[in-house]
């Protein structure tokens, strides 16, 4: 019975070894194509490159501006990221401490903005930023805290539940005015959630091309997703500098990753549960 | 904090600022632009339902619709099958169940639009290759007709979603107590009896969430419709989202875009309402 029971677990670990190792296939596809020339792709897309060729790369990095690139996908998302976390947590503070009907129908208005997809208000949202000029940098950010505030609000309202309002009460027979008792003693304690709040938000604004790609388009400010499309294209895929391309961009994402894996399942998962 | 504090106005106004002129303000607008001839700066006449009437007669719009909700169906089952079967491979007493979590997940933190690309170039260029190197016909010419571009999509979205929907799993499986396992083993339960009447029913809430979030996920999609497809050949591939987009942005047709983004919203919001109502009410009975 036991043996049975171990032969079993070694054939699922087999199974499960060789299932991720498929998984993982079309990235080292891709970073195998990447080292070879443009007309070896086309002769020889299976085996492992004639010879290793680290052009595409050079040549991807500076068509890319990486570096440049790079620095405004990362001011993008860190501004806004920053904006969300503290402006959501000041509104669930002020919807959690106050009980009113009032204060209840904002906080379901706030849940009920989260069934909006976002291409059904693009096209008014872009006309109304464009009268008022607004289609920059700083506008985009300000866009994000409008689509990013809903959820995060919902996640620091449950959150906030959890912490007793004595706490509040006693900073304030201690002298704190509103804002002092949410800097210093209610944030603080809101730090594990903060976290999950921060890292779904930048898994969505890291990666998002389509209001960038309306809003600063051409504008000097492109982030990652907006300048890949350079290699791609009506009629000219140039695979061998895409494929350097799309290894590139990815490099910073999976360094992330596994320096910060528990963390971002954890986030996810709360995420997606609570 | 009360109503009539200044405090608590003053520590909403940010986000209602922010919300009402990023969402509701467009939203409202939208719906009215979607009765009159606006063409993204002014009209000059209300039509009332005339653009909605146009849309019943525009094949492209119903072909990206019925498009959009076979792939949404698919992936609805592919992915939760799939996420499912991850989660109880990785929550199993294998060696490796910490490092396949990992892998599983990776493809999730990365952007569907080049998570796209990097498919595109398995679709035409690695699949072609195997094909021609073993002279396997179906692996050949993907992308190139509808049916590859709809189960390329699904494959793409099933990549990236599973890992996602695995870890909604794990959360759940790890909450099933071992020790009720334990006494259904001792009292002669057999594993499906085991799963049948212990891990399903407590797993049950993550169909919910899982459900909730792949179908509206699907339906929504656009970044992976762009890069692996471009809604082609021949716009046979296109998805509603990606249809709105290409109307309001290529065609400048302001005013039929929004009457589709309308349309668009409505499903939405009532495939999210029922999902949730439907669910409640199982979790409720069970």
């Amino acid at each position: 019975m036991e043996k049975k029971k171990s032969r079993q677990r070694l054939i699922i670990e087999v199974l499960g070894i060789l299932f991720g190792l498929l998984w993982l296939s079309p990235f080292y596809l891709m970073i195998v194509n990447a080292f070879k020339t443009k007309l070896e792709i086309f002769q020889n897309t299976l085996k492992l490159p004639a010879e290793w060729t680290f052009d595409n790369f050079t040549q991807a990095f500076e068509e890319l501006a990486f570096l440049q690139t790079f620095m405004n996908s990362l001011f993008m998302s860190v501004a806004s990221i920053v904006i969300i976390l503290f402006f959501s947590a000041m509104a669930a503070y002020a919807l959690s401490r106050n009980g009113s009907k009032l204060s209840g129908a904002i906080f379901f208005l706030f849940v009920a903005a989260m069934l909006i997809p976002f291409q059904s208000v693009m096209i008014p949202l872009v006309a109304l930023f464009g009268k008022a000029d607004a289609l920059n940098f700083y506008g985009l950010i300000f866009m994000y805290l409008g689509f990013g505030c809903s959820l995060s609000i919902f996640l620091y309202h449950g959150a906030l539940k959890g912490i007793s309002k004595s706490l509040d009460e006693a900073a304030t027979i201690d002298g704190c005015n509103r804002f002092q008792v949410f800097w210093y003693i209610i944030l603080p304690m809101l730090k594990p959630i903060s976290i999950t709040v921060a890292i779904l938000n930048i898994i969505w604004i890291w990666n998002d091309y389509l209001l960038p790609s309306l809003v600063i388009s051409g504008a000097g400010t492109d982030t990652i997703p907006l300048k890949l499309f350079l290699f791609f294209g009506q009629y000219t895929k140039q695979w061998h500098l895409a494929l350097a391309g799309l290894t590139i961009s990815i490099i910073p994402v999976i360094i992330a990753y596994l320096f910060a894996q528990k963390q971002i399942i954890k986030g996810v998962s709360d995420g997606a549960v609570k | 904090m009360k109503n009539k504090d200044l405090s608590f106005w003053l520590f909403l106004a940010p986000v209602l600022f922010a919300l009402g002129t990023v969402v509701l303000l467009p939203l409202l607008y939208g719906i009215y632009y979607s009765f009159t001839d606006w063409n993204g700066v002014s009209y000059t006449q209300f039509l009332g339902l005339d653009n909605y009437v146009t849309l019943l007669k525009d094949e492209g719009f119903r072909d990206a619709l019925w498009f959009t909700v076979k792939f949404s169906v698919a992936s609805v089952i592919v992915v939760n099958i799939l996420g499912l079967a991850l989660a109880m491979l990785v929550t199993s007493k294998i060696k490796s169940r910490n490092l396949l979590r990992t892998v599983f997940f990776m493809p999730n933190l990365i952007g569907g639009l080049i998570l796209g690309f990097i498919w595109q170039f398995i679709f035409t260029k690695v699949f072609d290759s195997i094909g021609r190197a073993t002279g396997i016909e179906w692996m050949q010419g993907w992308l190139s007709d509808s049916a590859t571009g709809f189960w390329g999509m699904v494959i793409l979205m099933s990549w990236q979603m599973a890992g996602y929907i695995m870890v909604i799993y794990i959360a759940y499986l790890e909450n099933v107590p071992g020790d009720l396992l334990e006494a259904a083993e001792i009292d002669g339960a057999n594993p499906w009896q085991k799963f049948r009447n212990i891990t399903f029913p407590l797993v049950m809430p993550a169909f919910t969430v899982s459900m909730f979030l792949t179908l509206s996920g699907a339906f929504k999609i656009y970044d992976q419709n762009l890069s692996l497809t471009n809604g082609g050949p021949f716009n046979s591939t296109k998805m509603v989202a990606m249809d709105i987009v290409d109307t309001a942005f290529k065609f400048n047709m302001m005013a039929t875009a929004q009457a589709k983004a309308v349309i668009f919203f409505i499903i939405v919001a009532i495939i999210s309402l029922t999902q949730v109502y439907i669910n409640k009410k199982r979790e409720v009975e069970m």
